[in-house]
């Protein structure tokens, strides 16, 4: 299952439609990893809405792609966590630290345009 | 005695199955002959009955003609199931005087003490009616007794049902009340919490918050645990994970209003400090959660 990836002005949107396999995940990091530059985007928007379920290797997955992604030069914001989602990970430890998260898209972009409109 | 309780555990109709020696139709001939004793004099074992109830000073809550009309009916009640052997009716009378009477500050021990006395009062009073024939007596009490004990083991059970039904009621209209999420201004929630805070509740704090930031499209959350007087070790780690839950939904939690114990127990148990924001009152959370949102608070006459 492919992840769409959207390109929206300064911004880069992969939307996870499905539960993803551990390949999945690796292809999704790589592909934004590359694309980001190609793009010359600013920050990048990864919607986990349709994740009922975040294992260890997929939240060390996000956490890499966005560490990954600053050293590109942009910025990670992951969006739409579900509340259950949200609680069964920090139970597990997972707390995705140093990572960006928002409550939806909507926020993220919010988050983003704010950022970097009061830098330019 | 294991006879007995034998008895005491089949659901109907134990004139069948009671004193073997004797035929079916001679107990059913005995419970007849003593239903009709206590139907004749039930002006008097009634009026009896209730005067032994006030004696023993029980039902203190009710007044003198509540006690007599409830007595009334129980004596009636307490009849008919002899005469038919089926609990059902008396088993709902039980419930709805419960219902009636459990608000009203009864005990249990005041409604099996009731139940005991009207067993003691019949008791006594087919002594007096068959004290010369020693015989009869002796098959009369084994009509009458398993049937006496079975009756008052319903009413209790009933009352203790009715009880147990009521707390369960109240336990979960406490467990509702108790975690409410408001929303003081557009994306900022307050979840003041009071009280003891065991697991389970915590638990429950930490649903309806997650929720809540959901529904309300919520950017900060300020907990006030001023009404929280102690928090072992587990909640504590729950309360940590709950604000990094509320991290992971985009939202900022600040923490209010944490007593010298609590923060020691922080301490004690060596919670990471740099996840948690927290500050001294309540006040001073919605405070740094309007500046967090960018509003500014001015009074009306410094407005420029």
């Amino acid at each position: 299952m492919e992840v769409p990836v959207l390109k929206q002005g300064p911004f880069l949107i992969a939307t996870v439609q499905a539960a993803l396999t551990d390949e999945d995940l690796v292809h999704l990091r790589r592909a934004m990893v590359e694309r980001v530059v190609i793009a010359r985007s600013l920050g990048v928007i990864i919607d986990v809405t349709a994740m009922d379920i975040m294992d260890s290797f997929a939240s060390r997955t996000l956490r890499e792609v966005a560490q990954m992604i600053r050293l590109r030069g942009a910025e990670t914001v992951i969006v739409g966590i579900q509340p259950e989602v949200a609680f069964a990970m920090v139970q597990l430890g997972i707390t995705l630290e140093g990572v960006v998260t928002a409550l939806d898209l909507e926020e993220g972009l919010n988050y983003l345009k704010q950022k970097f409109n009061s830098s330019a | 005695m294991a006879k007995e309780t034998e008895r005491l555990e089949r659901p109907t109709a134990w004139h069948e199955t009671l004193d073997r020696g004797a035929s079916l139709e001679g107990t059913a001939v005995l419970l007849r002959e003593l239903v009709a004793h206590l139907r004749e004099n039930r002006t008097q074992l009634r009026e009896e009955w209730a005067r032994r109830i006030t004696e023993a000073k029980l039902l203190t809550a009710m007044s003198k003609d509540e006690i007599f009309a409830e007595a009334t009916a129980v004596y009636d009640q307490y009849v008919e199931a002899l005469e038919t052997g089926t609990f059902e009716a008396l088993q709902a009378y039980a419930r709805s005087l419960s219902e009636r009477i459990i608000p009203r500050g009864v005990e249990t021990h005041e409604v099996v003490g009731i139940v005991l006395l009207l067993r003691d009062v019949l008791a006594r009073s087919l002594f007096a009616k068959y004290q010369a024939d020693f015989t009869k007596l002796d098959r009369i009490l084994d009509a009458y007794e398993p049937a006496a004990n079975r009756i008052a083991n319903t009413v209790a059970v009933g009352f203790v049902q009715e009880r147990e039904r009521v707390i369960r009621q109240q336990q979960e209209a406490i467990r509702e009340l108790s975690t409410p999420v408001l929303q003081v201004r557009e994306r900022l929630l307050i979840l003041p919490i009071i009280g003891v805070i065991d697991p389970q509740r915590a638990r429950q704090l930490t649903e309806q918050l997650l929720r809540g930031i959901r529904t309300n499209r919520a950017k900060v959350v300020v907990i006030d645990i001023t009404g929280v007087a102690a928090m072992d070790a587990t909640v504590a780690n729950h309360l940590v994970q709950t604000v990094e839950a509320s991290r992971l939904l985009g939202a900022t939690v600040i923490v209010t209003g944490l007593s010298p114990e609590i923060a020691q127990t922080l301490v004690t148990i060596g919670v990471d400090l740099g996840k948690m924001n927290t500050v001294g009152d309540l006040q001073g959370g919605i405070e740094q959660a309007e500046r967090l949102l960018g509003y500014k608070v001015v009074p009306i006459g410094a407005a420029s």
